[in-house]
């Protein structure tokens, strides 16, 4: 069958036609009071478009792939922490487009925006509609507490940002997360991200990020050189088993690190099966 | 407390809305013995309310302590006027509020209340989603004008220690209150057409202001001593207050909002000072536990009737 069969097949039938991106909106567990907003400002009436975009990224666009969705619990507090890569952080985008479209019943990730976000128009109040919140750990306590879902990056700009020769290598995890999940009680759920690597391979140029003050510089090989739109790869996702850790949220560093690498390697070990089971990047 | 002598309670800024409807509760239902102090006279008082229209700093204001029969003080008194001389809004609120407090430590008052505000927290782009008591008083940062009311609030939580033994001392942080008051958020819900920044739409807090005067009250009860945000019944968008109070706001692209602003309030044409614009474009929304728990502190007003108290 030929590249252009596949198209036209592709079109006469769409695959995940069926998703009903409506009934799971409605099916949402939204704490929402008389007027819809629950109290970071997240209204199921505001959903519609986001969802929709995300559906569109995340089935045709990145034709994503997600294994292990049965480690999403149905219900209850849970921080689903991932790699970070491919400078647009359109991996956070997928794993939420794929916790609300694959299990039996649609879970809302609450991901974490940068401080700059609530002073930018638009975004300001859209982001909040759409359920993401201001990265504070006071934040992410109170909705813990109502037992939502947590999205958290622990590599954070130091993973997002980094250039394409240090692909599907980890930086430095956080180690936020960990106090969160001992002094919350909350499950971690590991998850590898395989093809956001690739979605724009850059180099960092150094003497221009010193020149405008910016973490890094990221430049792609291609126009415009600055990586503004994703290459269609192929995303895939892998879900690993529920982690819970005990002991005291306020130890020292060096305490934590240990169950910090645990999480750590079962995010390394996924990717390192998912990359072997890899044909190609695109698809 | 029928029984014996009725309680004497002073009142700062009781000429105000809210002070009248405090007053009112108190001496109604509560049967205490009001005394107002305010630089402003008091219309529609009745009888038997004490009135002494003199200025916080004067002798007269020492006087009404010194007989020593006092059994507390509320301290709604705190000046806040845009179009006045900040230096002497400054001595007024600073010099004023420093005295009552040696008044209340040497003649050994029990109970003082001060009613600041939840705006003494800053609306700020970093801003958790709800502040609690404990976090820093930035306002006076971006807004100059709040300088004075974080500074009475730092005044009375310092004194809340110091004095500790003699006097307990509560500090009450409302959100925005609204209802027959006047102040800069329900004013600006008055408006026909308010403007609102485009692309803002932050989410906001309200508390109706007979739920403020029930939370005074309950502050008043002995042993309830600390420093509690109070929060209404819950939150929404601005844009949703504006829709339910049939309102059609204006969105003007912020960097053009401040000039024109700035323009309207020199000229007269507008009471909001420039920095007031980051309430309509940041959060500044708190945390109400702490009130909840230990004042046993609960709105009766429901989320609709509090927006619609703005008609008032």
């Amino acid at each position: 069958m030929g590249l252009l069969d596949r198209i036209r097949q592709r079109i006469a039938s769409p695959p995940h036609a069926d998703d009903d991106v409506e009934g799971r909106t409605k099916a949402l567990v939204v704490h929402g009071n008389e007027f819809g907003f629950d109290p970071f400002g997240l209204s199921r009436d505001h959903l519609g478009g986001a969802v929709k975009f995300a559906r569109f990224l995340y089935r045709n666009y990145f034709r994503a792939e997600a294994f292990g969705i049965e480690n999403i619990p149905a219900s209850g507090r849970m921080i689903v922490v991932a790699n970070h890569s491919g400078q647009l952080p359109f991996d956070g985008l997928v794993i939420s487009a794929a916790c609300f479209l694959e299990p039996p019943a649609p879970r809302l990730l609450r991901s974490m925006v940068e401080f700059f976000v609530p002073s930018v128009p638009f975004a300001s109040y859209l982001f909040a509609r759409w359920g993401q919140i201001t990265g504070t750990p006071e934040n992410c306590r109170r909705l813990l507490a109502a037992d939502e879902a947590v999205l958290v990056f622990p590599e954070g700009a130091r993973g997002i940002s980094k250039p394409f020769s240090k692909r599907y290598q980890l930086a430095e995890f956080g180690k936020g997360f960990m106090r969160l999940a001992l002094e919350m009680n909350a499950p971690i759920i590991p998850v590898a991200v395989i093809g956001a690597e690739e979605q724009a391979p850059a180099v960092n140029v150094k003497p221009l990020a010193r020149l405008f003050r910016a973490p890094s510089f990221p430049i792609v090989p291609y126009p415009p050189f600055v990586p503004l739109v994703p290459l269609p790869v192929k995303y895939r996702l892998h879900f690993g088993a529920p982690m819970t850790f005990t002991g005291d949220p306020d130890d020292d560093d060096t305490v934590l690190d240990e169950q910090v690498k645990q999480v750590k390697h079962a995010i390394e070990s996924m990717i390192h099966v998912g990359l072997q089971a890899r044909k190609h990047v695109f698809w | 407390m029928s029984s014996g002598k009725r309680r004497k309670i002073v009142v700062t800024g009781i000429s105000g809305r809210l002070g009248k409807i405090l007053a009112r509760r108190l001496h109604h239902d509560l049967d205490w013995e009001i005394v107002g102090l305010d630089r402003r006279p008091m219309t529609g008082r009745p009888k038997d309310i004490t009135h002494h229209q003199v200025d916080l700093r004067s002798k007269a204001a020492r006087d009404i302590f010194r007989a020593g029969d006092v059994d507390a003080l509320v301290h709604l008194g705190v000046m806040h006027d845009p179009r006045a001389r900040a230096a002497e809004l400054y001595s007024w609120n600073i010099t004023g509020t420093t005295k009552l407090l040696e008044y209340c430590q040497l003649y050994r008052i029990p109970k003082v209340v001060l009613l600041s505000s939840a705006n003494v927290y800053g609306p700020r782009p970093d801003n958790p989603q709800f502040l609690t008591e404990d976090a820093p008083l930035l306002a006076a940062q971006r807004f100059p004008a709040m300088r004075d009311l974080v500074e009475i609030d730092h005044l009375v939580s310092t004194f809340l220690w110091r004095a500790q033994g003699i006097v307990e001392t509560v500090v009450l942080r409302p959100v925005h209150i609204v209802g027959p008051v006047h102040n800069a958020p329900s004013n600006y819900l008055r408006i026909e057409r308010p403007p609102m920044l485009l692309g803002f739409d932050p989410m906001v807090q309200l508390i109706h202001v007979e739920d403020v005067a029930e939370a005074i009250v309950s502050a008043l009860a002995p042993g309830r001593r600390g420093i509690y945000n109070l929060v209404g019944p819950g939150e929404v968008p601005l844009s949703a207050v504006l829709r339910e109070l049939g309102r059609e706001p204006l969105a003007i692209p912020h960097p053009l909002a401040k000039p024109l602003l700035s323009l309207a309030f020199r000229l007269g044409i507008s009471s909001f000072p420039v920095a007031e614009l980051d309430f309509i474009r940041y959060v500044c929304m708190v945390d109400g536990r702490r009130a909840t728990a230990e004042l046993g502190f609960h709105p009766r007003f429901g989320l609709r009737e509090t927006i619609q108290a703005a008609h008032a």
